[in-house]
């Protein structure tokens, strides 16, 4: 499993990073993993508002379904559609398969290290 | 009596014994005992197989069962052919469960899967799911799948069936979502009335077609004034008159509903019947209920799964958009054999012959002083007329002629007519009614 | 297996409708009329019956074999409810017809609703939800309705349990309420402490399954309701486990106000593969003038809380449980239910041999194993050793449920089930663990034995193929 370093993480099995003043948010490798085989994604539309601790995607495998938090409140400035098509995409490839960006940035959860990340993940 | 038990008594006795307990109340040991019964229940004791037989035969007895039915108002008598019984009272599909195994249940899967197929070729529509309840409650369902943050008010035709929009009522209710009926203007729902009353907080607009007083609805109105503000188009219809009419896909509905008992159910005093639902590809995620998909199974041949599931309320849970699990399986077999059975030919003279013989019917019936039509409109195999006796007395007259008249709506009669009727049957019908209003 | 739209022919057809005897009359505009007729399948009869007479034999029925599938009560489903629900004195009575012609219909819905109301202890009982989901929809929708005629609104949540099936969260959200889900304690029982913690001013009422989704008939039971009634909640109970306690316990006398009965699992009305079903519900005097009814019949009850679905619900399915009730009688209801613990308590006894139980107590109706150390120690979970039971000739028990059991399997045995074939479900148990211990991985190609071998349904959802289409 990886935790790449240069990420930043949520304690609810998001990635986010962060450029200027936007930040990208997806699932981690650790997320993916549970959730086993992702048959869909339901993702927000560019302009939609997205709130700091709050759910603003559904991912569901074959026996499961999992909300995406927002670990930031701001406007949704692009979406990956390609996961629309292709949801497994977030099994094969977590950190490349980026979910949504966002700018405008207001409240921000707390956010943890890769390391302190990994640390979580094993206390299950 | 055994409560079909197949072991003995003997053999139950020595069952407890084997496990370690002496008496059967030693299992129900952490049942309270201010709440563990000590008397039997004050209901009679068991009866044999022959006397169980005689005493619902008895009580059936005090049923009248018309031989002719000109009574619809959302239960219609149609033809059935022998084989959908036959096909249907198979053990294999009547005893077993929700098709859970998939690798034990490929029959009933199958026969869903095309059952979902029937109903889209049916309606017109993209995709449908595994069933619902009844018409009613599968109406109720599609107006709550269109809720969303933004919109929250549901508005319905005030011409669907009474039941209907009862049902639809109630479930907003319980939503705590606004509900409104749109009014009526000489038997059609009025155009200029939803266009005042829709906005952007409109999730979806229910109408029926045809709707309840028989009338033809302007559904390509209708649901461009509902698509026009940015709502949903939900469409209850008669199955049987997609023989004929225009289907709701042709009208731009985005979901379907409808009451499948004309499609092989007997009347049975209101149930069990159908309801089914489809709607267009893009809604597939948001569908309440079951649905059977296509797959392959792990040597590469065909299979079918229950799928999608994780929409539904074993997964979901309080985040479910609907509580239903179950669809009505058997019955959703019996409109399938029926819609096999008839083939595309058989529904369209299903639908034919009731409307001809309606037309028939209503023009006899208003050759006799004091009978009109009270809409102008199209209309399919029901209408109202006026009545120039008292309606409840005319319903009695006929009742004891063995004819089950239209329903009495306040002092007129919603008549129904089907291919069961035939012209002999509907001309002495005309003729005693012409009687008792001479009298 | 060939789908039916596959054997279709252009122009076969059966003649079941008679030429047209009256002139026709001029049709609706064309813009009213359809296009195209619809692609429905066009066969002779024997085709269409053989093709379903295929069908059949790739479905396992009550009829076929052992079907101990938990929470869904799968017994023997007498034949004799199918003839006395197919007389056509109530299958050719139309709903709307006037009262003093549908007497009878009239009779057995009465006759069904005294006779349950004995059998749960409630007083009154509505006959239209259509399914249990539908009846706990209905019965929460009561509690709703006597909250608010009290003028009491700021009740907006419902307590349940952990154990408690995935319907009784959504149906609550369908309310309107929102969920304060309480522990199961170490006895797989509801957490006291926790449950008096949740009680406030803010709670509708609770929803419990008793004897609950464990097998277990919670010992707390009347202090569980007298706590939610002194926070002036009522109390729900799902009756979906009835089939353990009828004529020893009534859910009316452990403090319950409301009930729903699944007919079709506890009074042996046939499944039909998923429906039609009956989820009648009962309720005590103070919601009775609540219950759904028929508008159109009766007119519209200033209290009711309005229709959930058309008409009296499933009528037929009505018929053939009253004819179940009569059968059995008192006498006969007691004896299924002390066979039915019976026999779960037997089986479980020797099952636990080769798997450990959740929680090893006398259960009652039915019992919940956990894999969870087979599948960490050998890699076979609990779809594994299901799916390795289907070769033995059986349906499989439930899997994973309840949420709180992990790798659970659910076994309900039921009553109609002789020692002899507890006995061979046991042996198949027993073949299971020894093939686990012998050579697990040949678990992971089970079933051997079935038409098709286990689904790819992670390609089922990605690209769901929902309708065949014409090539």
């Amino acid at each position: 499993m990886s935790f790449p370093k240069e990420l930043r993480y949520t304690k609810t099995h998001e990635w986010v990073k962060s450029q200027d003043d936007s930040v990208t948010i997806g699932l981690t490798d650790f997320a993916q993993k549970e959730l086993g085989d992702i048959v869909f994604i339901d993702i927000p539309e560019v302009g939609d508002q997205v709130t700091a601790g709050v759910s603003f995607a559904d991912v569901e495998s074959v026996k499961a379904v999992s909300e995406v938090i927002s670990p930031v409140s701001g406007i949704v400035t692009e979406v990956n559609e390609d996961l629309v098509d292709a949801p497994e995409t977030i099994n094969e490839k977590p950190y490349e398969a980026w979910i949504i960006k966002v700018n405008e940035l207001g409240d921000m959860e707390e956010l943890i290290s890769a390391q302190e990340y990994e640390q979580l993940t094993k206390e299950g | 009596m055994g409560g079909y038990l197949p072991s003995t008594q003997n053999e139950r006795n020595d069952m407890l014994k084997s496990i370690g307990y002496k008496d059967i109340n030693d299992l129900y040991k952490d049942v309270p005992s201010q709440v563990l019964l000590k008397t039997d229940l004050s209901i009679p004791k068991g009866l044999s197989e022959m006397d169980v037989r005689s005493k619902l035969d008895g009580i059936a007895a005090k049923n009248i069962a018309f031989p002719v039915v000109m009574r619809g108002a959302g239960a219609y008598d149609h033809y059935i052919p022998a084989i959908v019984g036959s096909v249907t009272s198979k053990e294999e599909f009547s005893t077993t469960y929700t098709p859970y195994q998939a690798e034990l249940s490929q029959g009933v899967l199958q026969s869903i899967f095309e059952f979902q197929t029937m109903i889209c070729e049916l309606t017109g529509m993209d995709v449908s799911n595994a069933s619902m309840y009844d018409g009613s409650s599968s109406a109720a369902e599609a107006a709550m799948m269109c809720l969303d943050r933004r919109r929250q008010q549901v508005l319905v035709s005030q011409a669907a069936h009474p039941e209907t929009i009862e049902t639809i009522r109630t479930y907003c209710w319980g939503r705590n979502v606004p509900f409104n009926t749109i009014p009526v203007k000489n038997g059609l729902t009025d155009v200029e009335a939803l266009k005042s009353m829709i906005n952007n907080k409109t999730a979806c607009v229910f109408i029926q077609q045809p709707n309840f007083l028989g009338q033809i609805e302007q559904a390509d109105l209708l649901n461009k004034v509902t698509h026009e503000a940015g709502a949903k188009a939900i469409m209850g219809v008669y199955p049987t008159s997609l023989g004929m009419l225009k289907t709701p896909a042709e009208y731009d509905a985005d979901i379907v509903t409808g009451e499948g008992q004309p499609l092989g159910l007997a009347l049975n005093y209101g149930g069990p019947y159908l309801g089914f639902m489809a709607c267009k590809k893009e809604l597939t995620r948001s569908l309440p209920g079951r649905i059977v998909g296509e797959t392959k199974d792990n040597k590469g041949n065909r299979a079918f799964v229950l799928t999608l599931q994780a929409r539904e309320q074993h997964i979901r849970r309080e985040k479910a958009s609907s509580n239903v699990c179950s669809n009505q399986a058997l019955c959703a077999m019996m409109a399938a054999v029926y819609m096999a059975a008839m083939g595309p030919e058989g529904i369209e003279q299903a639908a034919a012959l009731s409307f001809h013989k309606a037309h028939y019917f209503a023009q006899e019936l208003t050759k006799i002083e004091g009978f009109s039509l009270i809409y102008d409109g199209e209309y399919f195999n029901e209408f109202i007329t006026s009545c120039p006796i008292d309606a409840k007395q005319l319903e009695r007259a006929l009742m004891e002629k063995g004819i089950l008249s239209g329903l009495v709506l306040d002092n007129t009669m919603l008549w129904c007519v089907t291919e069961k009727l035939s012209k002999e049957t509907l001309d002495d019908v005309v003729k005693t009614i012409r009687e008792v209003c001479l009298i | 297996m060939m789908l039916i739209f596959e054997i279709s022919k252009k122009g076969r057809k059966s003649d079941y409708l008679p030429a047209c005897d009256v002139p026709l009359s001029a049709l609706p505009q064309a813009s009213k009329l359809r296009k195209d007729p619809p692609k429905l399948p066009e066969l002779s009869e024997i085709e269409l019956t053989r093709h379903y007479t295929r069908l059949a034999k790739q479905a396992f029925g009550v009829n076929s074999g052992f079907y101990p599938l938990g929470s869904c009560t799968m017994k023997y489903n007498p034949r004799v409810n199918e003839v006395t629900a197919s007389n056509p004195n109530f299958m050719g009575i139309h709903p709307l017809q006037p009262l003093e012609s549908a007497k009878g219909c009239r009779e057995v819905l009465d006759l069904a609703e005294s006779l349950l109301c004995e059998v749960t202890g409630m007083n009154a009982m509505s006959f239209q939800p259509a399914a249990g989901a539908h009846g706990e929809y209905t019965g929460l929708l009561l509690i709703k309705k006597y909250h608010e005629l009290r003028g009491d609104h700021l009740r907006t949540k419902i307590i349940i349990p952990d154990s408690a099936h995935g319907t009784n969260p959504a149906s609550a959200a369908m309310v309107g309420y929102s969920v304060v889900n309480i522990p199961s304690d170490a006895n797989g029982c509801v957490d006291m402490d926790a449950l008096k913690k949740a009680c406030t001013d803010e709670i509708a009422g609770l929803m419990l399954t008793n004897p609950n989704t464990l097998g277990l008939f919670d010992p707390n039971i009347l202090e569980i309701t007298q706590l939610v009634h002194a926070c002036g909640g009522l109390n729900y109970y799902d009756g979906a486990n009835l089939n353990a306690i009828m004529g020893k316990s009534r859910p009316g006398d452990m403090g319950f106000d409301v009930v729903h009965l699944n007919l079709h699992k506890t009074f042996s009305t046939p499944h039909g593969g998923g429906g039609p079903g009956s989820g009648p519900v009962g309720c005590k005097n103070i919601l009775k003038s609540y219950l759904p009814d028929s508008i159109m019949i009766e007119g519209r009850k200033p209290e009711s809380i309005g229709q959930v679905r058309s008409f009296y619900g499933n009528f037929g399915i009505v018929v053939r449980a009253l004819t179940y009730i009569l059968s059995l009688g008192s006498d006969g209801l007691k004896a299924a239910s002390e066979t039915a613990v019976l026999n779960a308590n037997y089986l479980m006894h020797q099952v636990k041999e080769y798997f450990p139980v959740a929680y090893d107590h006398v259960c009652m109706h039915e019992f919940v194993l956990t894999l969870e150390k087979t599948k960490h120690d050998k890699n076979i979970s609990a779809l594994d050793v299901a799916k390795g039971l289907i070769d033995y000739g059986m349906h499989p028990p439930t899997m994973y449920f309840p949420l709180i059991v992990h790798e659970a399997l659910m076994l309900e045995p039921t009553e109609t089930e002789s020692r002899e074939s507890l006995d061979q479900a046991a042996m198949a148990f027993k073949a299971i663990k020894e093939k686990i211990d012998m050579d697990p991985d040949a678990l992971h190609a089970a079933p051997l034995s079935t038409p098709i071998g286990r689904p790819d349904e992670v390609n089922a959802a990605r690209n769901p193929i929902l309708r065949y289409t014409s090539k």
